[in-house]
């Protein structure tokens, strides 16, 4: 038996359910968008706020990952280590050991810590499989799975190294460590018997501790692992707050954008579901008024009223919950493979809080007009229809009248103020619906225009480098989280381990100058500096020539015009606490020279504080690449033969460049922008829909009167389709602005997340044209919700309207 | 005589197994005849104006008004037709009450693409003949029901159309009102409008229309200009 029985009350709600098809297909419909719109939101607000900690938790991740010399201290005695007071647990020792693989294209991957387990699980760091399975058997590897991609797949075989004779080893398997205690893992004998080719062992150890949350504590925990064995056997340590700290940087950034459109999501829920309902029961007081009339308590009447509406609601909650999770699935599986970690998949919570407060908000919205409905007096809710209406929008129908427009449109834009409540409603709708556009649309420019700001080099149409290119290795795996620099043969290491030939940049240069076809160029190297109060190596880039057409896009300030001058990232100014027109001390090998800070580049490319110099400010400073824009109507692809047919010999190389694609995290959010904005816009026009079926069906007999004295078909349909125009152009008007505003609140936030401000052209992404057709989103948000009732109400046939009550 | 009306073998089945509605039936109305449909409740009188006016469309036979055959015509066509050559009077006034009067006098003029200020003065030049015009700017709701149905009245009439229909005009009014309808009905006949009047009261009939059919499960059982003939 249902929850309103098998008697004259289930049949009521049964009837009222199926009579009122489209009200109840809308209800379901409009409700299952908000909650799969929730539903993906508050699953991504989760992941995106917790990835590397959810990852961390569920692999059980290692607080420490040291590194020791097997010479000094035994596997007995490492074992002992895992017994020292605050140790939870450990793992280990594992053997381990660097090589550089080679792929059968010859390419060189980078250095990679490859780790012998036998398996991937254990107490600490609980490796994750993502796809084929473990080394079972020498000759064997599993590699991080950022490494996976078009020529790196299960089956490809790569060989331990450049050398003779290096074994091969056959990729079985692709895993994820959140704790990224390896980049490679095979059997312990494949380890070992790559040690005895000369390759460098250490031991490694898992650690994980009662205490490990603070640097202080990991400090502390790092002596007493020290102390516990001989000095000298504990090579290096690696934290887990370390890894934590690259990883949440990247994770950061997304957090303002899913907040955003999380939050943009709840409320127009709230709102539309909201309308939806009270609506519904709002339009069915005639049919409450005969009920009543015949024998039902007030009480039975809310009832009823309550599961006409909690049904269709319902059904559409459980289809919600269903579908966002389909659709959030896939989204979470991109933020995984760029996080690293765990499955991320819908958080259980989600799955039950978002439906619980749908229905909850779904229970109150209709209690309060089901409420209504019971107390209102039988002769009133009879009289629904019947009655004439007074007072409400008549000074619009008024006012509008006076417009010189078609009549049939000037009353349709008078309509809206019928019903302020259910008129607002639909306002916000479509408001927060062009919020979510124009949000969207200015995100993904922001992204595309972060995208390209990242790879200047790619701007010039040739680079011709004094190293052969296949020694250049592959992109490194992409950092936690964070961006990659795209492949690029300047910044890419030279990889041979062997002594590559290198060309002597002169000749280069003599070569791209006299080759016909040569537009302009500039020279650069990538190097390592010191640079005076920050410890450690800083990288360099330093150019030859007018490199202003490779220049960095710039925050503030200017890009280096000459000598003496230097352009330094955010995170330089921030950790330097220097600004611009500060001379900051450079040390290139043994040269140093004061430069002044000209200009902040807008650099999220690596976690390194690369400057920006002139290669001129040291003598013995090289190019070690030349990017070359040819020639108007010079193919970039004969130019580069030519050249390279030039220097080859030399030991030199010349290729063309193609724009780098956008990187994983930019894809990621541009998809998720789209996804998010067509589903809240769908919402958003689902609530027009609504809204104006309701007032349809409301004024049916008031059309059916029109069509009776002469309205066409077409006049009602513009009748109709005016009643929602103004909300949309008021929605756009108001959407827009605040569009505009919510993407210049939560860009800075999401630069700042990565340690960055955000240049001009990443804020500034809104053409005026622009703006004015999202503006008149707004309109087409409106017209499309309206455009099935208007419809409905010009194909009506008019006998049958004027019977309708 | 010009026929304004004529029904040529005209049914209306609303359910195809069963009985029709109404006809077949064959009926012409002359130019400035007054024509009362009289009838018991399903005899098939409001099937009959609803096929008049175009509102539905017969089964069988043919409908013209005012010279066209209108049972063929697309909507948005019947539409047009029916602002320009029909007026209409329903018994619960059928006025929107979001409009004042004069916008709802107006408001068929201003269908057909009449200017607002030639539709205002025609509108005026109807209430004042239907002594209503001291209620232009009032709202229907605050009328009563003789006043209402003038309104309805000079609503339809507007458009200075061929045809006057009237559906049970003084069905909803007290007898003071439902006399002044019948008066003002009286007047316009004798004007020389066109007019066919839906009925159930013999009274009203027989004071103004210059003709009666009498309808009984859809077929007609009197015409008195028939009788009359005869």
């Amino acid at each position: 038996m249902s929850l309103f029985g098998t008697g004259a009350l289930g049949r009521v709600v049964r009837s009222g359910v199926g009579r009122r098809r489209v009200q109840t297909v809308v209800i379901a419909v409009a409700t299952m968008m908000a909650v799969a719109s929730a539903v993906v939101a508050g699953s991504l607000m989760v992941a995106a706020a917790a990835p590397f900690d959810n990852a961390f938790k569920k692999q059980q991740g290692s607080h420490i990952t040291a590194q020791f010399d097997p010479a000094r201290a035994s596997a007995a005695q490492l074992a002992k280590t895992g017994k020292l007071s605050g140790v939870a647990a450990s793992a280990g020792p594992y053997p381990s050991t660097s090589v550089r693989p080679v792929d059968r294209a010859g390419f060189q991957l980078p250095a990679l810590t490859l780790v012998g387990r036998s398996a991937p699980d254990g107490a600490v760091d609980r490796v994750e499989l993502k796809s084929g399975r473990w080394a079972r058997k020498p000759g064997e590897i599993v590699l991080a799975a950022s490494f996976e991609g078009p020529a790196i797949g299960i089956g490809a075989t790569l060989k331990a190294s450049d050398a003779e004779g290096a074994p091969a080893l056959s990729i079985v398997g692709f895993a994820v460590s959140a704790s990224k205690t390896a980049d490679s893992w095979a059997t312990p004998a494949q380890v070992d018997a790559l040690v005895s080719e000369g390759h460098p062992v250490a031991s490694q150890m898992l650690y994980r501790f009662d205490s490990a949350s603070t640097k202080q504590q990991i400090i502390a925990d790092r002596k007493k692992l020290a102390a516990s064995v001989g000095s000298g056997a504990l090579l290096g340590t690696q934290s887990w707050l370390d890894t934590k700290r690259a990883a949440d940087q990247g994770a950061a950034a997304t957090v303002p954008f899913v907040m955003a459109f999380g939050a943009l999501g709840i409320v127009m829920s709230v709102i539309i579901v909201s309308s939806v309902i009270s609506g519904a029961v709002g339009t069915s007081l005639r049919r409450i008024g005969i009920l009543k009339a015949i024998g039902f308590t007030p009480r039975e009447v809310v009832r009823a009223y309550m599961a006409q509406a909690l049904i269709p609601a319902g059904a559409g909650i459980a289809l919600g919950v269903v579908l966002g999770n389909l659709l959030a699935v896939p989204l979470l599986s991109d933020t995984e493979s760029v996080y690293g970690g765990v499955p991320l998949s819908v958080a259980w919570w989600v799955d039950v809080t978002v439906p619980a407060a749908a229905l909850a908000v779904v229970g109150v919205a209709a209690l309060i007009p089901a409420l209504r409905a019971g107390r209102l007096r039988t002769v009133e809710a009879i009289a629904v229809g019947r009655a004439p209406r007074t007072g409400r929008g008549q000074w619009a129908h008024r006012a509008m009248g006076l417009l010189p427009l078609p009549r049939p449109v000037t009353y349709g834009l008078a309509t809206p103020f019928t019903h302020p409540v259910r008129t607002l409603a639909m306002l916000l709708a479509v408001a927060f619906g062009t919020v979510a556009a124009t949000f969207a649309v200015g995100l993904t420019s922001s992204l595309t225009a972060i995208g390209t700001s990242q790879d200047p080099e790619s701007r010039a149409a040739v680079t011709v480098t004094t190293t052969k290119l296949n020694n250049v290795a592959p992109p490194p795996p992409p950092p936690v989280g964070g961006s990659v620099a795209s492949p690029s043969p300047v910044s890419g290491s030279v990889a041979s381990t062997s002594e590559p030939k290198i060309a002597d940049p002169a000749k280069v240069r003599a070569a791209v100058t006299s080759q016909a076809g040569t537009g302009s160029y500039y020279g650069k190297t990538q190097t390592e500096v010191a640079v005076t109060g920050i410890s450690g190596s800083v990288q360099a880039s330093l150019y030859e020539g007018d490199s202003r057409s490779g220049s960095y896009e710039m925050i503030s300030g200017h890009w280096i015009t000459g000598t003496r001058q230097v352009v330094v990232p955010t995170r330089f100014l921030e950790k330097t606490s220097t600004k611009i027109g500060d001379t900051v001390r450079v040390t290139y090998e043994k040269e140093t020279a004061n430069l002044q800070i000209v200009g902040e580049s807008f650099d999220t490319s690596s976690s390194e504080l690369e400057i920006h110099a002139d290669m001129a400010n040291f003598a013995s400073a090289e190019p070690s690449a030349f990017l070359v824009e040819v020639k108007s109507g010079v193919s970039a692809d004969e130019y580069a033969q030519k050249v390279a047919a030039v220097i080859q010999p030399l030991g030199g190389d010349a290729t063309t460049n193609t724009p780098s694609g956008q990187e994983g995290v930019i894809l990621i959010m541009s998809a998720m922008a789209v996804l998010l904005t067509l589903m809240l816009v769908s919402v958003a026009g689902l609530g027009v829909l609504n809204s104006v079926v309701l007032d349809t069906r409301e004024r049916i007999h008031d059309l059916g009167v029109c069509k009776a004295i002469g309205m066409s078909p077409r006049q009602t349909m513009s009748l109709v389709l005016a009643s929602v125009t103004a909300i949309g152009v008021i929605g756009g008007l108001i959407g827009v602005p605040a569009g505009y505003a919510l993407h210049r609140l939560v860009m800075p936030v999401m630069g700042r997340a990565v340690g960055t401000s955000l240049p001009s052209p990443v804020l500034d992404v809104y053409e005026p044209v622009q703006l004015l057709l999202l503006g008149l989103g707004g309109v087409v948000i409106a017209v499309l919700g309206a455009l099935i009732p208007a419809g409905w109400a010009a194909r009506a046939r008019t006998a049958t309207a004027l019977r309708t009550e | 005589m010009h026929q304004v009306i004529e029904l040529e073998g005209v049914a209306k089945r609303y359910d195809s197994a069963g009985a029709p509605a109404l006809g077949p039936l064959t009926l012409s109305v002359a130019k400035g005849e007054a024509l009362a449909v009289t009838g018991p409740s399903g005899s098939g009188k409001s099937t009959l104006l609803g096929l008049v006016a175009g509102l539905d469309k017969p089964t069988d036979g043919a409908v013209i008004v005012a010279g066209r055959r209108i049972d063929q015509l697309s909507e948005h066509a019947l539409a047009k037709f029916r602002r320009e050559h029909i007026g209409m009077a329903f018994q619960f006034f059928n006025l929107l009450d979001d409009l004042t009067v004069t916008d709802n006098i107006q408001l068929p003029a201003q269908l057909t693409g009449t200017s607002r200020r030639k539709a205002e003065a025609r509108a005026y030049e109807l209430m004042e003949t239907l002594g209503i015009q001291k209620h232009a700017r009032a709202y229907p709701g605050r009328l009563s029901g003789g006043e209402r149905q003038r309104v309805a009245v000079a609503r339809a009439l507007v458009n200075r159309p061929a045809l006057l229909l009237a559906d049970e005009p003084t069905g909803a009014l007290d007898t003071a009102s439902g006399h002044d309808v019948r008066n003002l009905l009286m007047d316009l006949h004798r004007a020389g409008q066109t007019i066919v009047l839906v009925t159930h009261d013999l009274a009203l009939a027989e004071a103004c229309a210059s003709r009666t059919i009498h309808l009984v499960d859809g077929h007609l059982a009197l015409d008195t200009y028939a009788q009359a003939v005869r």
